[in-house]
């Protein structure tokens, strides 16, 4: 790799800060709960399907007990307690709840070292098969070989998941290391997770568990018969991060888009809401070997990529910090940036590759997460593709660890076919081209791109160190990140936010916290 | 050939001579076979002098053909109608100066991406302080009042909105197209504006990569704004537009 050096003092400051920032929120983790964690914690003991009115059955049985204002104690508690005094398993617990059978709330209290017993037990039997699909991706691993890097990550997004299919094989022959389906365009704000195949929506399809299981059989098809592993991604953002998170897990999703703080800014979801959320999220993935993905690129889609340069490290140490606390390996995380400086700019190239390195650098163990150009993407598809080539050079040339591959119709539609064939391309020439190119390059020491790079470090570190004084809620408020302003106490989904009680119960976030050596 | 100020046909390197370029997949293999199918499939649009100058394998049973060939019709120049915005696009400070003289009072303008679509970045870069591309967007301006709802906002909230804050502008974003839903969330938002008595209150616009001006006055908007439209467009129509409506 390109040696880029930092300012030592620089760095500990940025980092330090973020971890301040982290550690501010230590509160909400340890005393609250939310509904999409609980629904999370019955999905993972075994619950699922849809009851009445089509209404998923981890909903039913969460809006039951919160009805009953017993949510609490932990949506666990209250249906292994039904369980053993039914002598059924959590599945009928949660049928019977739909069918307004019974309420769980007046079932007699059975003897708790019991319940606590046999809650273990099934939590034991879910966690086994993470494990389990955790050991056949590196077994898959070990076979076909490590993923190449920067690896060629593509999207598909029909808006129907067996068309998907089609396009995703199709992607796997041609070259493409990871495939993203895309969910559709209102997902990240609906309070539940769908059930079953789905073959509608816009600029893509409903992430549900059902769809997750129909392309991982299909890549591992692919995957066999091109002796390539092929890493299947979804999107653990919006009101349901833990639940997403959990099915992936279920289904062997190999990495998920799971940032920390991209629901409140993006999607005005409710701050407490959003990093409690992402933080059991997270710990799943942990558990299952997923690679966490952040957003970083969303902070350049509007703001100036040159001026708002510090406001993606900022973004990245901070969700490196909260990583940290949920138990994500360095080599698991997938720290986002993207190549967004106007075309126009003279010099872009140089500060793209400072801005690339010192992401790099900065992170040496992640797997970075590097995306294409998308605002100066136009209709001029022949342009683009030559703005996606550079993107390509800059990313072969700092080893990003993923490519998310630019398409030329980027400002036009949801790629079709041949888009995502030529986007390919593009990318396995230019990465063949440039290859070792890196090597036998060096940097003017006090040129211009470790200068930049320092500069945008040395901002970075200010901001962070201004949010770890006033804390991060107070900055949120006053529009500091991305200046948009978000109100810890508004935002979608704050009502789904409670406290626990002292006999409060979730045995994943325990066990998980014991395996992963948390405390 | 007779040549004609009117007539307009293809150029490739000599007047009329009518070359196009073509890049399409066909569920055919990469093979003799899908050649001539893509041929064939040209043939059939009315093209000559058929070129399949590249095939590629997509895998899976699919082919990418790349071809040139050579159109027989043409269009006669003097027949084309196209509506366009015909307002003068002004600067930020000629706007709000024209708002002062004109109208004397702020305009309140209120933007959304309506329905299903949560792509901010269009509406964005027409009203947030910053703009796109060195033009500020409309909150930046004295004369505007902007309020951005953001994204995913039902078209009843944002009318709702519009009535209490007695809007002069409803700006619409719509990026996603897939299925055409932006046609299907417009026509929505203009027959509820119509049944609760809105739409001759207020200029109603939109905006998004597949918006024209003429698809916009089909709808039934008062304009539209497509790719390379900044907030200075926008802006100077709303302005003028108004100040058209007061005198009348």
């Amino acid at each position: 790799m390109i040696k880029l050096e930092l300012s030592p003092q620089n760095v500990e400051r940025a980092r330090n800060a973020a971890a301040r920032i982290a550690d501010s929120i230590d509160w909400l983790f340890r005393d609250f709960s939310s509904v999409t964690i609980e629904r999370t914690v019955l999905r993972l003991l075994g619950i699922d399907g849809a009851g009445k009115n089509g209404k998923p059955l981890p909903n039913v049985v969460v809006d039951h007990l919160a009805e009953l204002q017993a949510l609490k104690r932990g949506a666990a508690w209250w249906v292994t307690n039904a369980a053993v005094a039914r002598d059924v398993d959590p599945q009928e617990v949660a049928e019977m709840v739909g069918w307004d059978e019974i309420d769980l709330t007046t079932i007699p209290v059975q003897d708790n070292a019991l319940v606590l017993r046999r809650m273990e037990e099934i939590a034991e039997r879910t966690l086994a098969h993470l494990r389990l699909q955790r050991a056949r991706r590196e077994e898959y691993l070990q076979k076909f070989g490590a993923r190449r890097r920067p690896a060629i990550y593509v999207i598909v997004a029909t808006g129907n998941i067996h068309e998907d299919v089609i396009q995703a094989r199709a992607a796997a022959r041609e070259g493409a290391d990871i495939i993203a389906v895309i969910r559709s365009t209102a997902q990240s704000l609906l309070d539940y997770v769908p059930y079953g195949a789905t073959t509608v929506g816009f600029g893509g399809t409903y992430a549900t568990q059902e769809n997750f299981r129909i392309m991982r059989t299909a890549l591992d098809e692919v995957s066999e018969e091109e002796r390539r592993y092929i890493w299947l991604t979804n999107y653990a953002s919006g009101l349901c991060m833990p639940e997403i998170s959990a099915m992936g897990a279920l289904e062997r999703l190999d990495m998920m888009l799971n940032d920390a703080m991209y629901g409140i800014l993006f999607r005005d979801i409710n701050p407490r809401r959003t990093l409690l959320d992402q933080y059991f999220s997270r710990m799943i993935n942990a558990y299952a070997g997923v690679e966490i993905q952040t957003g970083e690129d969303n902070y350049l889609t509007t703001a100036d990529a040159v001026e708002k340069a510090y406001t993606v490290t900022a973004s990245q140490l901070i969700n490196e910090q909260f990583a940290i606390k949920s138990g994500i390996k360095p080599e698991k995380m997938g720290l986002g940036h993207a190549f967004e400086i106007n075309p126009d700019l003279p010099d872009s190239l140089s500060y793209e590759l400072a801005h690339a390195l010192l992401t790099r650098t900065l992170f040496p163990a992640a797997p970075v997460k590097y995306m294409p150009p998308t605002k100066f993407a136009s209709g001029n598809i022949f342009f683009t593709h030559l703005l996606d080539a550079m993107f390509n050079f800059v990313g072969q040339l700092t080893g990003q660890g993923v490519q998310l591959l630019g398409m030329m119709t980027e400002a036009i539609h949801t790629p079709h076919l041949v888009d995502r064939s030529l986007a390919i391309e593009n990318a396995q020439y230019i990465f063949r081209a440039v290859g070792n190119l890196a090597e036998h390059i060096q940097l003017e020491p006090d040129g211009f791109i470790p200068r930049r790079a320092n500069d945008v470090l040395a901002q970075a570190a200010d901001f962070l160190e201004g949010v770890a004084d006033e804390g991060l809620f107070i900055a949120l408020g006053k529009g500091e990140f991305a200046d948009i302003k978000r109100c810890e106490t508004g935002g979608k989904g704050q009502m789904g936010v409670f406290p626990k009680d002292d006999d409060y119960i979730n045995p994943f976030l325990t066990k998980m916290k014991r395996e992963l050596g948390l405390s | 050939m007779k040549i004609s100020k009117n007539i307009i046909r293809p150029y490739g390197d000599t007047a009329n001579d009518g070359k196009m370029q073509f890049s399409f997949s066909l569920p055919v293999p990469a093979s003799e076979y899908g050649k001539e199918a893509a041929r064939l499939l040209l043939k059939q649009m009315g093209l000559q002098d058929i070129e399949v100058c590249g095939m590629r394998d997509l895998h899976e049973g699919f082919t990418h053909f790349i071809a040139y060939a050579t159109t027989t019709v043409s269009i006669d120049g003097s027949r084309i109608r196209v509506k366009v915005v015909e307002t003068p696009v002004m600067d930020m400070a000629a706007t709000d100066e024209y708002i002062s003289q004109h109208i004397g009072r702020p305009l309140t303008v209120i933007g959304a991406c309506i329905e299903s679509d949560a792509h901010t970045v269009g509406i964005d870069a027409i009203m947030n302080m910053k703009g796109y591309n060195h033009r500020y967007g409309l909150e930046r301006y004295r004369m505007f009042n902007a309020i951005n709802l953001g994204a995913q906002v039902p078209s009843e909230t944002l009318l709702a909105r519009a009535r209490c804050e007695n809007a002069d502008a409803i700006l619409v974003s719509q990026v996603v197209t897939q299925k055409n839903i932006h046609i299907k969330n417009l026509t929505h938002l203009i027959e509820l504006a119509e049944a609760e008595g809105l739409r001759g209150k207020m200029l109603f616009i939109c905006g998004g990569p597949r918006i024209t001006h003429e698809l916009a006055i089909e709808l039934g908007y008062d304009a539209g704004f497509g790719t390379g439209s900044y907030a200075t467009d926008v802006a100077s129509f709303i302005a003028i537009t108004i100040d058209e409506r007061i005198e009348n």
